[in-house]
């Protein structure tokens, strides 16, 4: 199904979006997207959206299950505290991207803004990850709390600032090397031995984007995790 | 202890809390609200009553309505409706998670909340699986962590609080030590057994007014326009621009929590020393909402160490719609207010995980004796009324006239809005 977004106001848009998918569609196409922010918002569904033009921020907040595709770059905030599903961008997209993200996965082609997957986090089966295509804004995984965040630096000019300050679980993996001065206290830089876990996602990357999974998959890749799952442990007496 | 030579300023807790840090180099914990002797305004405003020309009612005899809806209320010129709260009378539970208080006792707060026709307030916890049933009469909350916020979760409660601050720490995030995230904890927080639950100070979504109505609208979109919103900061010394902002950003309820508010473990630091009382902090928000014209808006909903029904009586004729109260329904249930909360090892079974203490908690017990505090209180409520002449809460809300200051000074009295006892 089709839906003209032109002159809508989100709340019309979301309405139509959501009638759609309780009437049983499956794939909606919305074209003519200019800054509608919410799209998406808190949808529990396993239907694709397809989004022609720039979303708003807050694109996929709360969403359960949903995989929006979106053909162009993305403001702040997509994936926003969701549950699961999958958001796929093709361009760039900004500030804190995936911010609380339980599970799911969000491919970003081109660059991000800054905090993106800040307090990302896992539980049981649930291991979000984001990969991102080139490069990212300062305070990358800020409070990570799990899951997995992939930067492919494909443009060579990653230099984010803080990276991975206040993390105390999940991991970051960075294409090439990484200054340690730019990774934030409690965080261990090294060099990647393997990058098995990342391969299916990288895989999943490039035929999305058309690239060369071969030429990326052997690059090397640094590997930050935190030091302690108990980053604030030793700050107050009892 | 009783070693130390004290003296009026080195105090034997004084003393006894440097040798703590000199020991373990850390900051020092504690729990529940402030217990330093700052001025307590309630205790300075006395009620007014009706004599010959405006004869008082005896709520015995007349209907006396304590019934109260929270929610943006139309304007004359909309037709659009906005979601409302109803309550029996006007206070609900504030938010105290699952993880800072047992099961036990949120099952006897939420049993009672569904009882007494108030609400209850799910806190930063997320909502455990046994608790769903008693969802309709819960307020879930969105704070920054994002624990156990997802969309069945917000779709469950009767309405939605963004906790951007707490009266106890305002400014601080909250955190969770491993060893308190239990199995049963983790899966209610959607967290890794064991591991820290760290709050961020801020929502890192939230750094502007435009922000927190992105937040705001994020939550109606989600869930139909159909729940009201709720705004929670601590009262600190700019809250009246910041409750402007938020009722403008498009809050329905804004709660205000002030420095004497309970918490289950804070830094001492902040808590003895930052924010201010709620009294001041009503008065002014309130007005500032008047002034601006925007106060049918939102309500305004008031919390922070609420002692008994006369406190809450008199922060309706300040101002408030309804007020939340925390420690002293947890008085209620066996608190002692030891302020050991952050030990993890109540004696009384409430801010613990301990599975033997917990059980000292019967959650039927003490749903009957929050039930009775409920009762108690609104009966007094609508005494009060009574003598006042007065037959609805509603027309003593923002009524400053029936309140007067006792031993306070002018810039008190200004900022209250209230005159002094004999004028
Ligand atoms: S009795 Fe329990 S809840 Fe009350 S102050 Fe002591 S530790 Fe905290």
């Amino acid at each position: 199904m089709k839906i003209n977004a032109k002159g809508l106001h989100y709340r019309e848009l979301n309405r139509e979006i959501k009638d759609a998918l309780n009437k049983g569609e499956k794939k909606v196409e919305l074209s003519g997207i200019n800054g509608q922010r919410f799209i998406g918002a808190g949808l529990k569904s396993n239907a694709e959206i397809s989004v022609e033009g720039v979303p708003g921020n807050d694109l996929g907040v709360f969403m359960n299950g949903l995989t929006i595709r979106v053909n162009n770059n993305c403001q702040d905030g997509a994936g926003n505290t969701m549950n699961s599903g999958k958001i796929t961008i093709h361009g760039d997209a900004g500030d804190v991207i995936g911010y609380a993200m339980r599970n799911g996965k969000i491919l970003v082609k081109g660059n991000v803004g800054y905090r993106v997957g800040i307090h990302m986090k896992e539980y049981k089966e649930n291991r979000p990850a984001i990969v991102i295509g080139g490069s990212a804004g300062d305070f990358l995984g800020e409070y990570m709390a799990g899951g997995i965040i992939v930067v492919l630096n494909l443009n060579n000019d990653f230099d984010s600032d803080y990276i991975g300050t206040g993390m105390h679980a999940g991991t970051i993996y960075i294409r090439g090397k990484v200054d340690e001065r730019k990774v934030g206290e409690g965080v261990e830089t090294k060099k990647a031995g393997n990058i098995k876990e990342i391969l299916p996602l990288l895989k999943e990357f490039c035929e999305e984007f058309g690239l060369d999974f071969e030429k990326i998959s052997n690059s090397e890749f640094t590997m930050l995790s935190a030091k302690s799952t108990r980053p604030y442990g030793e700050l107050y007496c009892y | 202890m009783n070693d130390f030579k004290t003296n009026a300023n080195w105090t034997a807790s004084v003393i006894s809390d440097i040798k703590k840090q000199a020991e373990t180099g850390g900051m020092l914990l504690t729990g529940m609200g402030n217990p330093s002797p700052y001025p307590n305004y309630w205790d300075r405003i006395l009620l007014d009553a009706s004599q010959v020309t405006n004869p008082s009612i005896d709520p015995l005899r007349e209907p006396m309505e304590l019934r109260t809806f929270l929610g943006r209320k139309s304007s004359k010129l909309e037709k659009e409706t906005y979601p409302q709260l109803e309550l029996s009378t006007p206070i609900m539970f504030s938010a105290m998670s699952y993880g800072s208080i047992s099961l036990n006792t949120c099952k006897s707060l939420a049993m009672a909340a569904t009882d007494s026709g108030i609400y209850w307030n799910t806190g930063e916890g997320g909502l455990h699986k046994d608790l769903y049933k008693y969802a309709n009469r819960a307020i879930v909350q969105v704070a920054s962590g994002r624990f156990g916020v997802h969309e069945e979760y917000l779709r469950a409660g009767a309405a939605i609080e963004i906790k951007v601050g707490q009266g106890a720490k305002p400014g601080i995030g909250g955190h969770l030590p491993g060893e308190k995230v239990s199995k049963e904890i983790s899966e209610t927080r959607m967290i890794p057994e064991g591991t820290d639950a760290i709050s961020p100070a801020p929502h890192h979504d939230i750094y502007s007014i435009e922000d927190l109505r992105q937040l705001i609208y994020a939550l109606k979109e989600a869930t139909d326009y159909e729940k009201p919103v709720i705004v929670k900061i601590a009262a600190v010394h700019n809250s009246a621009a910041i409750a402007s902002g938020m009722v403008r950003a498009g809050a329905d309820i804004i709660a205000l929590d002030g420095f004497r508010g309970g918490t289950g473990a804070t830094p001492m630091i902040v808590r003895n020393h930052t924010g201010i009382p709620i009294e001041l902090a009503l008065a002014s928000v309130d007005q500032r909402l008047r002034d601006e014209g925007i106060r049918n808006d939102a309500s305004v909903v008031v919390a922070g160490g609420f002692r008994s029904s006369a406190d809450i009586i008199k922060a309706i004729a300040l101002g408030a719609d309804s007020v939340y109260i925390a420690s002293s329904a947890l008085i209620a249930v066996g608190c002692t207010m030891c302020q050991k909360c952050y030990t993890g090892k109540c004696a009384w079974g409430i801010t613990t995980q301990d599975p033997e203490l917990v059980k000292r908690i019967n959650p039927e017990i003490a749903k009957k004796r929050l039930n009775n505090l409920i009762r108690a209180w609104s009966l007094e409520i609508k005494e009060v009324l009574g003598s006042m002449g007065i037959n609805a809460v509603e027309s003593l809300r923002g009524n400053k006239e029936r309140l007067r200051g006792i031993g306070l000074n002018e810039t008190e009295l200004k900022i209250l809005g209230i005159k002094h006892a004999g004028e």
